[in-house]
């Protein structure tokens, strides 16, 4: 199945967030969306899993989805949105509950996501024991669990410190590596989409547009952190991104709901 | 890397004084017992030197006599077993109504403007007011306590819980929706769970409102009940019962209080 991003023109009331978005997401592809914080990258991944109506233009799919998925469009969040009153478990069985699965079938596939995600001895821990770390694993287990053809990745490890984002980076390398697992990975961390996309999508400040898309065609369990070619790609990007940055930085902090 | 020098303590080396330690309360619970023993033996002294009348202030001991007394004759069941079914039945009536009402404001953009409105109208009005008109509507007996405890219960209630179903994260609802969750499950699975905390302390204080207006209710037009039992104590100038009745009143709101508690305890362990 593809994603494609048709023409994605987006606006708050008066406040232009897109300008005309137009790619496609190939199956299996990774794609990485960087641009300066309230470049509206966010607010395009909710556009392309539904969760938001644009302006104009649409997020379209094409094909069917694999067989077996039960939620093709997949989101990872920032915030992990894992319910507090239900285990790592009942967290992932949500995911389930939503496409009428319950009962042993859903607990079936709950303790075998949880075993790939090395969470099985987390099954009945509540969130709060959890480190963020763990919290986003939940995230991605729950996400794994409905077998997208697409996940969405909406910063997932924005809100964790620098150790753990390595560890969980690690993680999300090695589940790319696994299988081909097609997804959109909107961050404002170039080292992180350097390591992880298959092609990156650089968006201007607000209103923001495609200012320059890279192909990256580095296999990616070769990819180090440490790789000199990927410092350079990152460092290329940042040279794009810099002064969009700096000037996204000075704007008042009242504009900023386009990206809340 | 190579590896610093340690600490060079020495002469002129001064201690950083520490000034982090200040209003950290502990809870201390012997001194709270304490508190409470000391008041009572205190009030029981100032009795027996003679300090206090004994029918305007009568002893701990007193009290705890007529309250013996009232046991034993089965005076106290009476009067607790009728206050105890207006307070519930109106509690239960004006709590439930006040949870669906005030989910109902949360979630439905129809409602909401009208309900927050009305509610913001008639929250303010003592109830107890209201009760010459459930008289009139409902009758003497039963029917118009219950009604003042429920309306009286019912906009606290509405309150709290819209209030909490407010709070509810929304990237929550967002998740919900983006697994494809249907509307009915995400009331049911995220929105409701997420404002239970909020519900529940607004029962609490709904529950309270609840004896208050019960007391007030039965003071009115009761001869069963302990608001009745104490208003006549007052009347024949038989403090020890009226107290015994207040203590009784105390014990019913504690009581209470412990149940929703434990329902806090039980259905919000996960925080």
């Amino acid at each position: 199945m593809q994603l494609i991003a048709d023409s994605i023109t987006h606006a708050y009331g008066p406040l232009p967030v897109l300008k005309d978005i137009s790619f496609t997401i190939a199956p299996g592809e990774v794609v990485a969306v960087v641009g300066p914080s309230g470049c509206g990258k966010s607010t395009l991944l909710r556009i392309l899993g539904g969760l938001e109506q644009p302006s104009s233009g649409a997020a379209l799919v094409k094909g069917a989805p694999p067989p077996g998925s039960l939620n093709p469009l997949t989101f990872v969040f920032q915030d992990f949105a894992l319910l507090p009153w239900r285990t790592v478990a009942g967290n992932v069985r949500l995911a389930l509950e939503g496409h009428g699965l319950a009962g042993k079938a859903a607990a079936a596939i709950v303790a075998d996501t949880l075993a790939r995600t090395g969470l099985a001895d987390f099954a009945d821990v509540y969130p709060k024991q959890l480190s963020g770390g763990m919290k986003q694993r939940v995230g991605i287990a729950r996400a794994l669990a409905v077998k997208p053809a697409v996940l969405l990745m909406d910063e997932p490890l924005s809100a964790l410190d620098a150790q753990t984002r390595t560890l969980l980076m690690d993680d999300l390398v090695r589940l790319h590596a696994e299988g081909d697992l097609a997804t959109v990975y909107v961050t404002h961390n170039l080292d992180e989409a350097v390591r992880l996309a298959d092609r990156i999508v650089v968006l201007s400040r607000r209103p923001g547009s495609i200012k320059a898309t890279f192909l990256l065609d580095m296999p990616r369990p070769a990819r180090s952190a440490e790789d000199p070619a990927l410092v350079r790609e990152a460092r290329r990007l940042w040279d794009l991104i810099r002064a969009d940055a700096a000037e996204a930085d000075r704007e008042l902090a009242d504009a900023e709901v386009a990206d809340a | 890397m190579r590896e610093p020098a340690t600490a060079e303590t020495g002469v002129g080396a001064r201690r950083v004084a520490y000034r982090g330690g200040v209003f950290l309360p502990e809870t201390r619970r012997a001194a709270g017992a304490t508190a409470l023993l000391a008041l009572i033996a205190l009030w029981q002294l100032a009795s027996s030197l003679g300090w206090m009348s004994p029918v305007f202030a009568p002893s701990p001991a007193e009290v705890g006599e007529a309250l013996w007394r009232m046991g034993v004759s089965g005076e106290l069941v009476g009067h607790l077993k009728a206050s105890l079914a207006r307070l519930l039945v109106g509690f239960a009536i004006g709590g439930t109504a006040g949870v669906a009402f005030g989910l109902a404001v949360g979630l439905s953009s129809l409602v909401r403007a009208p309900g927050v409105t009305l509610v913001s109208a008639l929250f303010p009005i003592p109830k107890i007011a209201l009760l010459p008109l459930f008289i009139l509507w409902f009758g003497i007996g039963e029917g118009s306590k219950v009604a003042t405890i429920a309306f009286g219960t019912f906009f606290p209630t509405v309150i709290a819980t819209y209030g909490a179903v407010d709070n509810v994260d929304r990237s929550l609802v967002r998740m919900g929706r983006s697994f494809g969750l249907s509307q009915a499950a995400i009331v049911w699975k995220i929105i409701f769970p997420g404002a239970l905390p909020g519900i529940l302390s607004g029962l609490r204080i709904a529950s309270s409102i609840g004896i208050v207006l019960l007391v007030a209710a039965e003071m009115i037009g009761a001869s069963q009940g302990v608001g009745a039992l104490v208003l006549s104590a007052g009347n024949l100038m038989q403090s020890d019962r009226l107290l015994a009745g207040v203590v009784v009143l105390s014990l019913v709101g504690l009581t209470l209080s412990a149940f929703l508690g434990l329902a806090e305890k039980r259905l919000l362990a996960w925080r």
